[in-house]
């Protein structure tokens, strides 16, 4: 890593799409894609008399995101206007949680991308449930057609997570984003699809310069528009870069210059101003007095502490502690999806070997899902029938080849290991059978043997093609050994 | 037969024993609109005859056909146009709204519907329910019925006019500081501010959601109580409707008052501002309910002189978010931008999406709404916010509190509903205090939340209707609609129909 | 307080209104009436009040995540100022 001469400060202001059926304050279904204006009603429209009434669900997955991440779920939440016009804001204000946000402090350790073995700590202020805005789409060749606004966003219930300005780097942001995003899926909170803009970051930049000993800190500036992880990482890595030559030439600090929001624009690849009123700053939060406070019960909090599941974190835990694997390996394991680690689980739990599960399911598993593009769900090879190959591996009944043909055969035919064997015409060979070949093999090669006698470890390699020419389905490993075994006592 | 002097409840009995039809009331009720509203100009919208005929056929087939329809089926209603209905716009008397057709209906709308009542049109009103007077209507002031260069009082002027001249037996109004009571007590009609939570105020278009109710306009006190029984109830699509069972309404109005305990609130009796012959009046009813049984006892609310300025923060605050959403966009009134305009919108800064927002609200809102809109505004920014709005809201929680300590001494108060009887228009729209002064006697409830009634208490010596009011706990409508009853039959007022011709 | 010019049309701003010079001092000179009216709730001691934002105490209010009948589309946009049948239609941001 190169040395800078500044410390970077990066907070994330992230916003996740709870996944409900229907919006936060009205019926209206949430699905991505509908033609526009197709899912609206008079709440969502913001038409006049219409009235918010609180979707429990979304309260549900807030309390559930907010344990799994550590926070002080509060007792008491309310609701609260935040005031400012827009057209894909229907009725002139947002619904959100000033105040009383539904959870409080907490944190949320995530793999060093510096150090993998090692973790870092995000500590979080807050999260808040909100609505979304609709979707405005601008004349972006001319800018002088009139803008077309689609409400079927308008009311989708978001959970904002905000992050302490705890993370030094922009690999460090990203790692964080890439650790939540897990998470939240493995809650089952939210589908997390960046494309369909169910997760959206924002970072809050600015940078601590050390001078005569003093650090001196930069104004902080907002990116926003970070549609992608790459974004994210890019887009701080330039405004690190930005913010450095800019106070190289101005020397303006934090107390110089208020928050600045800036647009990330991925196809430049910088930064860009966004021109902003300074009245738009004044939101004129106050309680929403169409919305009555939320009281939150033990039984609320039990009902989610009961499904919240294994963590990632937990799971990686897991996979090293218990069962032997590498962090590197578990981890490949636990970032596919909590699927893949029940998959790998039940594959252990028949009986096969932790480690050769993860090779295997790293290699061909992963391999066969991604060219066929498939989840693991759909993965024609169940747990147990794979767990049952892998332990004939294990006892020698088949050697890793012959594995492999079964393994090929299974993703087409629905079979057991000795069906599958028989119908591949693999047979399991006895020791008898082989103390026979192996004699046989010395005594046709002499040659051979008396270069392995010699010392040449890689003589005996011919012989095994020969053993396969004699008999398919001996076993190579098996022949190997009991070779060296009989010259030893020669 | 004069149908209009009849309570709506005997006759919503003739309807339901056939002596007369539900076509033939309405059609009544429908020729005196036509032939009284070019004079109070107290409607918006009114269904043309067809349509009131068609809904009324409907009700009478099922009569007819024996079915069992609740006992207000068959009456006409007027609606005040702040309330959602299909088949007409719904404007609240502002140009923004001029064409505003809402998809759905009120639930309190719905509810009357449901129970087979016939809506004959929409009132008018002070613009967005903000007004005393009905003259910030966008499209004409409404008159007074008993004295036609007076104002009927507002914001729900229109409503307490129709059922003054006898338009229309039933209104249904709003009320966020006083909005049913006062004009109903211009008009010399009863009307009711229930419970807050206790009707829906779903399409109701909002003012001040915390302080919003809707409420009944009747000349008798047992049709409040029928028309409240249809409309009160829990609402899940209005979150702040309150989960309660809904006791029957009209079965205790008869319990005698024997043993009642009236409280008369030293700080309204004392006001410097009441007009004598009110200050009589109220005196008067205190007789009244002494000879029925009643004990009357004095009671204070310390806080009651800041009530006004209370509501004059808090509502303005609501309002101006709530009136956010006009912004021209989806709905409601849009500035044709001329050129001229666009040209302007490069030497005011704003680019033209703003520009067109700005415009519309200018020309869409009218003066009064925009002050407010205004004023919330500014009591909501950074820096003002602790001292206007949360300042105003715990002074709030003060009067709360008075109250509830003095109804822990007595069962109901009584008191005057406005200082004086009903002004002249033109006379105080040009001094928004003073207008505001006048909402003193009746804020307090909304801040409150409690249930207030206001009923007719004879005539000033020029004739104009005098009136006072009755407060009750939360939820004990039923016992401010029993000693409203009792004060009726003991002769407190007379109903009358203001006479037009 | 005392209200500047400056101020008010600060908040007119804030609300998305503007003030036709002929009308100014009139909106003006009653703002600042009623704003100097209210002013005298600052005399009132509310140390250790809780602000009363509902005047009823109900709290909890949810309902159930199933799904509402959407508004048809063309009724979704009847009462657009302008719409090209599919979307609301506004002037653009930029200039
Ligand atoms: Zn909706």
């Amino acid at each position: 890593m190169n040395q800078t001469p500044y410390r970077l400060v990066v907070g994330l202001e992230v916003h996740v799409q709870l996944s409900t059926e229907t919006k936060l304050f009205c019926g209206c279904s949430t699905t991505f894609g509908a033609p526009p204006n197709t899912q609206v009603c008079p709440v969502c429209l913001g038409l006049p008399g219409s009235l918010p009434v609180l979707n429990e669900k979304a309260v549900q997955l807030a309390i559930r995101t907010g344990l799994a991440l550590n926070c002080k779920i509060a007792e008491v939440t309310k609701w609260d206007r935040k005031n400012y016009f827009y057209p894909d804001l229907p009725k002139g204000y947002q619904i959100s949680q000033f105040d009383q946000p539904i959870c409080g402090e907490g944190y949320l350790d995530f793999p060093d991308p510096d150090a993998p073995e090692t973790t870092q700590r995000v500590r979080l202020i807050r999260a808040h449930l909100e609505e979304d805005a609709g979707k405005s789409m601008h004349d972006e060749v001319h800018g002088r057609a009139d803008s077309k606004i689609d409400l079927n966003r308008t009311g989708t219930p978001l959970l904002e997570i905000v992050s302490f300005p705890d993370l030094t780097s922009a690999a460090a942001a990203k790692a964080y984003l890439t650790e939540l995003r897990l998470l939240l899926t493995y809650l089952g909170v939210s589908d997390c699809n960046m494309q369909e803009g169910s997760l959206r970051a924002d970072a809050n930049v600015n940078l601590h310069i050390p001078v005569d000993g003093n650090d001196i800190a930069t104004p902080i500036v907002e990116v926003k528009n970070l549609n992608s992880f790459r974004a994210v990482e890019r887009a701080i890595q330039y405004e690190a870069g930005r913010q450095f030559e800019l106070w190289k030439q101005t020397g303006k600090t934090i107390k110089d210059a208020p928050k600045q929001t800036r647009g990330w624009d991925d196809e430049a690849g910088v930064t860009k101003a966004q021109r902003e009123k300074e009245e738009s700053a004044d939101y004129r939060y106050f309680p929403d007095p169409d919305l009555v406070p939320l009281r939150v019960t033990e039984a609320m909090l039990s009902q989610q502490k009961v499904v919240l599941g294994e963590s990632p974190s937990a799971a990686r835990n897991r996979l090293q502690v218990n069962l032997g694997l590498k962090p590197y390996d578990a981890d490949v394991i636990v970032s596919q999806g909590q699927s893949m680690v029940a998959y790998f689980d039940g594959v252990v739990a028949g009986g096969a070997d932790p480690k050769r599960s993860s090779n295997w399911i790293q290699q061909d598993v992963m391999r066969t899902l991604k060219e066929n593009d498939l989840s693991v769900e759909q993965f024609p090879i169940s747990a147990a029938r794979l767990s049952e190959l892998l332990r004939a591996i294990d006892a020698s009944v088949v050697d890793n080849t012959r594995g492999k043909s079964i393994f090929q055969y299974l993703l087409e035919h629905d079979a057991t290991i000795p069906d599958a064997m028989a119908a591949l015409g693999i047979v399991q060979v006895d020791s008898s059978e082989i103390e026979t070949l192996c004699k046989e093999l010395i005594d046709e090669n002499p040659k051979v043997i008396a270069e392995a006698r010699a010392g040449n470890a890689k003589a005996l390699g011919s012989l095994i093609g020969a053993a396969r020419k004699k008999n398919a389905n001996a076993d190579a490993k098996v022949v190997r050994e009991l070779l060296q075994k009989m010259i030893d006592a020669m | 037969m004069q149908l209009e002097i009849l309570s709506a409840v005997q006759l919503g009995a003739m309807i339901a024993k056939r002596e007369v039809s539900c076509r033939e009331v309405s059609k009544y009720f429908l020729d005196r609109v036509h032939q009284f509203d070019s004079i109070v100009s107290a409607m918006v919208n009114v269904f043309d005859e067809a349509t009131v005929m068609e809904q009324a056929d409907q009700v009478d087939s099922r009569i007819l056909g024996g079915e069992k329809l609740s006992p207000l089926a068959g009456l006409p209603i007027t609606i005040k146009d702040v309330l959602c209905l299909e088949g007409l716009p719904t404007t609240c008397s502002s140009k923004m709204l001029q064409n505003f057709r809402p998809p759905y209906n009120a639930t309190s709308v719905q509810r009357l519907i449901d129970a087979g009542m016939i809506v004959l049109g929409k009132t008018n009103m002070d613009e967005f329910a903000m007004g005393s007077s009905t003259e910030n209507s966008a499209f004409f002031p409404s008159r007074n019925p008993w004295a036609l260069d007076r104002t009927p009082g507002g914001s729900s002027g229109g409503s307490a006019v129709t059922v003054a001249a006898g338009m229309s037996p039933l209104s249904i109004g709003s009320d966020t500081g006083g909005s049913v009571r006062q004009p109903a007590a211009f008009c010399g009609v009863c009307g009711l501010k229930p419970t807050y939570g206790l009707v829906s105020r779903f399409g109701l278009i909002a003012f001040a959601s915390s302080l919003d109710q809707v409420g009944p306009f009747a000349h008798h006190v047992e049709d409040l109580a029928a028309v409240l029984q249809v409309i009160a109830g829990h609402d899940p699509r209005d979150s702040t409707s309150l989960n309660v069972a809904i006791p029957d309404l009209t079965s205790g109005l008869n319990a005698p008052l024997k043993g009642l305990r009236v409280g008369v609130v030293r700080e309204h009796q004392d006001h410097p501002a009441l007009d004598p012959e009110i200050s009589k009046a109220v005196q008067a009813t205190q007789k009244l309910l002494q000879s029925l049984g009643a004990t009357i006892e004095e009671v204070h609310l310390p806080n009651s002189r800041h009530s006004v300025a209370t509501y004059y923060v808090i509502a303005p605050c609501e309002a101006s978010s709530n009136l956010a959403r006009y912004e021209a966009a989806h709905y409601g009134y849009r500035a044709r931008m001329t050129t001229e305009a666009s040209s302007k919108s490069s030497t005011s800064g704003r680019n033209p999406l703003e520009e067109m927002m700005v415009v519309s609200r200018s020309q869409g809102l009218g003066e009064e709404v925009k002050r407010r809109i205004m004023l919330g505004t500014f009591a909501l920014s950074a820096g003002y916010s602790d001292a206007y709005y949360k300042q105003a809201l715990k002074v709030r929680r003060l009067i709360a509190n008075d109250y509830q300590q003095a109804f822990q001494k007595v069962d109901v108060l009584l008191g005057p509903a406005f200082p004086t009887p009903a002004f002249r228009l033109g006379e105080k729209i040009d001094d928004p205090v003073q207008m505001y002064l006048g909402d003193q006697f009746t804020v307090e409830a909304n801040l409150a939340g409690i249930p207030a009634m206001s009923l007719p208490a004879g005539f000033t010596r020029d004739g104009l209707p005098l009136a006072i009011q009755l407060q009750a706990p939360q939820l004990q409508e039923a016992r401010l609609l029993n000693v409203g009853h009792q004060l009726q039959r003991a002769g407190l007022f007379e109903p009358k129909i203001a006479g037009l011709v | 307080m005392n209200v500047s010019r400056e101020d008010i049309l600060k908040v007119a701003s804030l609300s998305k209104l503007e003030l036709a010079e002929a009308e100014f001092e009139v909106v003006a000179s009653k703002f600042r009436n009623v704003l100097a009216f209210v002013e005298q709730l600052n005399e009132v001691d509310t140390t250790g009040v809780e602000e009363m934002a509902h005047p009823v105490d109900v709290h909890t209010v949810t309902r159930s995540d199933t799904l509402q009948e959407s508004l048809d589309h063309d009724v979704a946009l009847s009462n657009a100022p302008k719409s090209d049948g599919e979307f609301f239609l506004v002037p653009p941001v930029l200039g």
